[in-house]
């Protein structure tokens, strides 16, 4: 698995300059093998199947580049068309079989719960990716708080319904509003965290303010945004990709090279700034943290 | 006049063929072409082959309604047009995107129906492009049209890669869907009576009564 720990996170200018003297550094070596070679030596091994590094997708890529088709079907577009979103006031409801059922407003909200910086690789199921710096806290904090009944198994997540602001909506293709699931334990695992921010700073309309789900080992559609309710339920919820096309996209949706989507490589990806394809890692590089919840269920059924 | 007429037409064509190429390539000396370049690269081509597939697909039909031997001359050029974009399409997906890097190539174009789809069109466009000359079509003779008959086929295949590479929302691949098959069709027997028949007509309406 390949780990990005908080303490590699490297503010944008800084990362570029350090991208720039990498360059250069790489062009040293490249005239030192050159001119080894020149003199009939063997030039060094390249190294192989080296895990690429994850350096972080700049500020203004992530703002710029958004699936969110309660805006627009168009990725360039959203920016533009959720400039003027309202996020205040806004209510979060956690409810359903708990015995702490709660409506928080969103300041109460990130007063009760301070968010911490989680760097996740984002890996999109149409093979793109992103490297994003959120600053968030763990859905299980959230989900304690409410006090889970013993008969709930899974989380439900809804997005705001308002076609006036989000005229996608009105839109007949998808079934709004859009509708997410996890397992609990799912939703419950460390890794997976309810975002307000990017870049330290609060995040962005178009990447689903105020406040959104992160699970890093699925797709991104998983991750819900703009959130209004979330339901502790019994039975599986059917979200609104599974319901669009169920051949397709499945409860689980778990990133996995293994397991081929009829239109796009599940097994490489280009991660947005690169020109190259990158393999695609199961459950996104993160499987030591997390492939312990799907033991023994096969995922190639429960895709 | 007539002269001036026929140099406007293939000028025209000249420009609308290479006009989305120009446009490309402009936006992507200007960082143009969102975050996703490849990407983008790769809808763009697709789009325009199409549009031109259609109107090389209907300037037969045109040129019988217009009784007009002009619109059929410009069918090549239109074809060869359209064949640029095609290449254009399938050469971005196999250097750009994939850099010949075939264990993926073979998952990602042979595994995939819509993939397939598309390159079976490209592969049935291939030998028409190379004997759209002059040579090819003496050499040929009766079999050169038997031969491009293989148009039809691939319009449909570029349909259905169109239709099964949408994501949910099919609308515009059934548009093409429809206008294909309305070209299609219009090369029946029977609605080749009824052209013949409509052209007859509005020459009757247009010329002077005795």
């Amino acid at each position: 698995m390949v780990k990005i720990n908080p303490s590699e996170i490297t503010p944008e200018h800084l990362f570029h300059s350090r991208r720039q003297f990498l360059t250069g550094i790489g062009a040293l070596a490249a005239t030192a093998l050159f001119l080894g070679a020149c003199r009939g030596e063997d030039a060094l091994p390249p190294a192989e199947e080296e895990t690429p590094e994850d350096p972080l997708t700049p500020y203004d890529s992530i703002l710029n580049y958004n699936n969110f088709y309660e805006f627009t079907t168009s990725k360039e577009d959203v920016a533009l068309m959720a400039r003027n979103f309202q996020t205040s006031p806004w209510t979060v409801t956690v409810g359903g079989l708990v015995n702490n059922p709660k409506t928080y407003d969103i300041d109460d909200l990130l007063a009760k719960f301070p968010p911490e910086e989680r760097i996740y690789r984002m890996r999109c199921v149409e093979a793109w990716s992103m490297v994003i710096p959120w600053t968030g806290f763990t859905l299980a904090g959230l989900l304690k708080a409410a006090e889970p009944k013993a008969e709930a198994r899974y989380v439900r997540f809804e997005t705001l319904y308002d076609p006036a602001q989000l005229p996608g909506q009105n839109s007949r293709v998808y079934q709004w509003p859009y509708i997410e699931g996890l397992r609990i334990d799912e939703a419950m695992h460390d890794l997976t965290i309810m975002a307000s921010g990017i870049y330290g700073k609060p995040m962005p309309s178009q990447n689903g303010a105020p406040l959104r789900l992160v699970v890093p080992w699925k797709y991104g559609f998983k991750s819900i945004k703009s959130i209004v309710r979330i339901d502790l339920v019994e039975e599986m919820p059917v979200s609104l990709w599974m319901a669009a096309s169920p051949s397709e996209y499945g409860f689980y949706a778990n990133v996995n090279p293994d397991v081929h989507h009829p239109r796009w490589s599940q097994s490489s990806e280009r991660r947005i700034g690169e020109i190259r394809r990158r393999r695609t890692l199961p459950f996104n590089g993160y499987a030591e943290e997390v492939s312990y919840l799907y033991e023994g269920m096969d995922l190639r059924k429960f895709f | 006049m007539a002269t001036l007429s026929r140099h406007w037409l293939r000028l025209l064509t000249y420009i609308g063929g290479l006009l989305p190429l120009g446009l490309l390539i402009w936006n992507y000396s200007q960082d143009q072409l969102t975050l996703n370049p490849i990407k983008e690269i790769q809808l763009r081509t697709g789009s325009y082959a199409l549009v031109l597939l259609v109107l090389t697909l209907a300037s037969t039909p045109l040129s019988r309604l217009l009784k007009s031997r002009r619109v059929l001359e410009l069918r090549r050029l239109l074809g060869l047009f359209t064949f640029m974009y095609i290449s254009l399409h399938f050469l971005n997906f196999l250097v750009l995107d994939y850099w010949f890097d075939f264990s993926l190539i073979r998952e990602d174009l042979f595994e995939k129906t819509f993939a397939l789809a598309g390159f079976s069109a490209f592969l049935l466009l291939l030998p028409l492009a190379v004997t759209s000359t002059r040579g090819w079509i003496v050499r040929l003779g009766r079999n050169w049209k038997r031969l491009h008959w293989l148009i039809f086929p691939a319009a449909l295949l570029a349909v259905v890669h169109f239709f099964w590479g949408s994501k949910a929302d099919v609308r515009e691949a059934l548009i093409y869907g429809v206008i294909v098959i309305l070209l299609l069709a219009l090369r029946l027997p029977v609605m080749k009576r009824l052209t013949a028949r409509l052209s007859r007509q509005s020459a009757e309406d247009t010329e002077p009564g005795f």
